[in-house]
């Protein structure tokens, strides 16, 4: 009989770590992270000792001086006297604003071309090739400067509207001027405001909301809650009864009357652009720069969306649509609620790719001088204070947050609609 | 063990590589040719001409540094900057010398680290506006939309000047001359605003000059001037040198037509010292004793340089105003050549 013994502990010798495939592996990883980070200290040695020889420390100091400069565009309250901080702040929200109004525009008709160019109708599928390969082809820059050139010289002057017998009219009963400095359009006023609500005091990131916005948020909230909640028991005493009750009127009137009796009672009024001196004053003025990069953005991300969504469509099944069709489905039904769904499942993930370069392109915004993050942070503060390189790596910073967080946003949308997997 | 060493002396080497530099004179004299910033295009001051050739005030700066250094005009190598890429070109390295109507100011010269080595031309901010407009002064322009070029010292004037006589504006920011010139054409804004040099050049491209007048307000003093970065003193000498070459040629009557005569030697020491047939000027800077006659022969004295492009003679019209020699009642001087 034999005694079974453990086979003796082998001692470990350092040739080992390469000649032993237990541990090579680790080595050379090991090896390789020592070399990445001793590339990484070499260039951040190498930029410090650079710039030290220059005289210029990194510092972000210059944040809390005062910027000296105007911003056209400012949903915040801003003047030539706040920091650097505070215009980057400003040129951010600017930049959000273009990203937003973006995605939603070119999804819209980034759906509607897609769909458009599966149509049995030729002209119109040709149509919609010939839109998607043109502005697919050229690159988004020329489409930004010839959108804004086309504004600046085709639209007439606010001069034009001067005089007894202008040259130009402004447009609805007086109320939206079309001029080459942008449109303007009137503006909600509340006669019997509730004020705003001043948040952080005087720092540079102090932020004004608005109550009037803040209740009218609440009321409306609220009556489509309440609207929700009848939907629901209509619902209900369907299951029960199998009568459904009318719901249409009461629905409409829980969403419309409270909202009316609110404004009425703040006192809703439109207010009106004037011209008066150099310009329009009153109402609300959508600059050509904003509108220009606005409308070039969508254009241009439209056309990816369109070919995503047309992939998509193509993706799923001719069979679906056969079946739905089978069981008496119009076709405009099959696309809603047989195809797009499945289909959404393919398109969203490039879609969210799509959402990011809109966002990224909105860059581009200094051609047509629109304020955004890269015209106030990367651009008059670099300029002024000199200080290139901690401003690119805050615009940097920030860029990439914002991309993070849409990329974020969207994964937890896709996670919704994914198929669900037993 | 050997290894981390290897790698920790690559990277010491790599360091000392990174952060020694050679003097810009002898970056300039290996390559043989100077890396000048100019204007993207203002008329008179920097522009390629109907041949492709960069011409102006300010090209003229670089031509003559380019021939004080290299003995050849033509060994320029102009660099395009905007406003806002003018100063990272300079301070990258990838121009010597930023020759391109900026203004010489307390921040750029102590907190940018640029060294600013004279003034070519004095000047002042000034407003431009269609003359159909009816207004006389910039303190009627109250609620006007102003075109300005982004990240110069006129945009944050232009913020101080409005603020101070509480009046409000709409700031229209552009990037280049052209793309100012466009809006105001259009009329997509009331008023175009820089230094008045620049109005004056702008205005004489125009089809219609006589339609647009320049408000009599001057909101700044902007006084112009080519830099170099902070640091480097041997390149400083010579760029400076170089333009008060320019500035005493005028003063002295060296013209580039009596410029060959006089080299050959004059009773005025002052002159020969300047033209290198007396002392041992150029040898100090490190050029060749004919370093200011080449400058002076490729476009002649200061005199000469502003009435080929910018006098008035010329479609962009400017008087020499305060740019006249101090003889002459003007701010011009150039320290002695001794």
């Amino acid at each position: 009989m034999t005694t079974l013994t453990d086979p003796p502990q082998e001692s470990f010798r350092l040739s080992q770590l390469i000649y032993d495939t237990r541990y090579r592996s680790m080595t050379i990883q090991i090896v390789a992270l020592i070399g990445f980070l001793l590339l990484l200290g070499w260039l951040f040695n190498n930029t410090a000792q650079n710039l030290a020889d220059l005289g210029k420390e990194p510092s972000f100091r210059f944040l809390g001086e005062p910027a000296g400069y105007d911003i056209n565009q400012r949903l915040l309250e801003y003047n030539s006297q706040d920091t650097h901080l505070r215009a980057a702040f400003v040129g951010l929200l600017n930049t959000l604003v273009v990203a937003v109004l973006g995605c939603i525009t070119a999804t819209f008709l980034g759906v509607a071309i897609g769909v458009l160019r599966l149509s049995n109708n030729w002209v119109i599928s040709k149509l919609m090739m010939i839109y998607v390969e043109t502005f697919r082809n050229v690159p988004v820059l020329l489409w930004i400067v010839f959108t804004m050139a086309i504004m600046i010289e085709t639209m007439p002057a606010p001069r034009a509207f001067k005089g007894d017998n202008p040259a130009a009219q402004m447009m609805m009963n007086d109320s939206v001027a079309v001029t080459n400095r942008g449109v303007y359009i009137p503006e909600p006023l509340f006669s019997n405001t509730l004020g705003d609500v001043h948040l952080f005091g005087a720092a540079s990131m102090r932020f004004d909301v608005s109550l009037d916005l803040l209740a009218l948020m609440l009321v409306l909230g609220a009556s489509l809650w309440g609207a929700n909640w009848f939907r629901k028991r209509a619902d209900k005493i369907q299951e029960v009864t199998g009568d459904r009750p009318k719901t249409w009127h009461v629905r409409l009137g829980l969403i419309v009357v409270p909202t009316a009796i609110l404004l009425y009672i703040l006192g809703f009024h439109l207010g009106y652009p004037e011209l008066k001196g150099f310009n329009f004053k009153g109402g609300t003025h959508f600059r050509n720069s904003l509108i220009a990069l606005w409308l070039a953005l969508s254009l241009y991300t439209a056309a990816f969306i369109a070919e995503i969504v047309r992939a998509g469509i193509l993706a799923i099944d001719h069979g679906q649509s056969e079946a739905a069709a089978a069981l008496g489905l119009r076709p405009k039904r099959i696309m809603n609620l047989v195809i797009l769904p499945q289909a959404l499942r393919v398109i969203i993930p490039p879609m969210i790719s799509n959402y990011l370069n809109l966002t990224k392109n909105s860059s581009l915004a200094i051609a047509v001088g629109y304020m955004d993050l890269t015209g106030t942070l990367m651009g008059i503060t670099l300029n002024q204070t000199g200080r290139e390189l901690e401003t690119v790596l805050l615009t940097m910073a920030i860029y990439l947050l914002i991309s993070l967080s849409i990329s974020a946003v969207m994964n937890v949308y896709n996670n919704s609609v994914k198929m669900v997997e037993r | 063990m050997k290894k981390t060493v290897l790698l920790g002396a690559l990277t010491v080497a790599g360091l000392a590589a990174g952060a020694a530099a050679a003097g810009t004179l002898d970056d300039v004299k290996a390559r043989g040719t100077l890396n000048c910033g100019v204007t993207t295009g203002l008329v008179g001051f920097a522009a390629p001409d109907a041949n492709g050739e960069w011409a102006g005030f300010d090209v003229s700066v670089c031509r003559a540094v380019a021939a004080a250094v290299l003995g050849d005009s033509k060994a320029v190598e102009f660099v395009p900057t905007t406003g806002k890429t003018r100063f990272t070109a300079l301070a990258s390295g990838e121009i010597d010398v930023l020759a391109r109507n900026t203004t010489w100011t307390y921040s750029r010269d102590v907190d940018l680290k640029f060294e600013f080595i004279g003034v070519n031309y004095y000047d002042g901010q000034g407003f431009m506006v269609p003359k159909d407009l009816g207004v006389s002064s910039a303190k009627e322009l109250d609620g006007a939309t102003v075109c300005i070029q982004t990240g110069t010292t006129t945009e944050l004037n232009l913020a101080d000047f409005f603020r101070a006589n509480n009046i409000s504006y709409e700031p229209v920011p552009i990037e280049t001359n052209a793309e100012a010139q466009q809006q105001y054409l259009a009329g997509a804004c009331d008023v175009y605003t820089t230094d008045a040099s620049g109005l004056a050049a702008t205005r004489a491209t125009f089809d219609d000059p006589a339609g647009h007048v320049l408000l009599p307000e001057i909101i700044s003093k902007e006084p112009l001037g080519p830099l170099v970065r902070h640091g480097d003193h041997e390149w400083g000498d010579v760029v400076r040198w170089t333009l008060n070459a320019l500035v005493s040629a005028e003063e002295l009557g060296v013209t580039s037509a009596n410029i060959g005569e006089m080299s050959a030697g004059t009773n005025n020491p002052e002159i020969n010292r300047l033209l290198g047939t007396e002392g041992t000027l150029g040898e100090m800077m490190g050029l060749d004793a004919g370093w200011a006659k080449s400058a002076i022969m490729a476009g002649g004295n200061y005199g000469e340089i502003f009435a080929k492009n910018i006098g008035e003679e010329t479609p962009v019209g400017l008087a020499r105003g305060l740019n006249a020699q101090w003889t002459n009642g003007g701010l011009l001087y150039s320290p002695p050549f001794r």
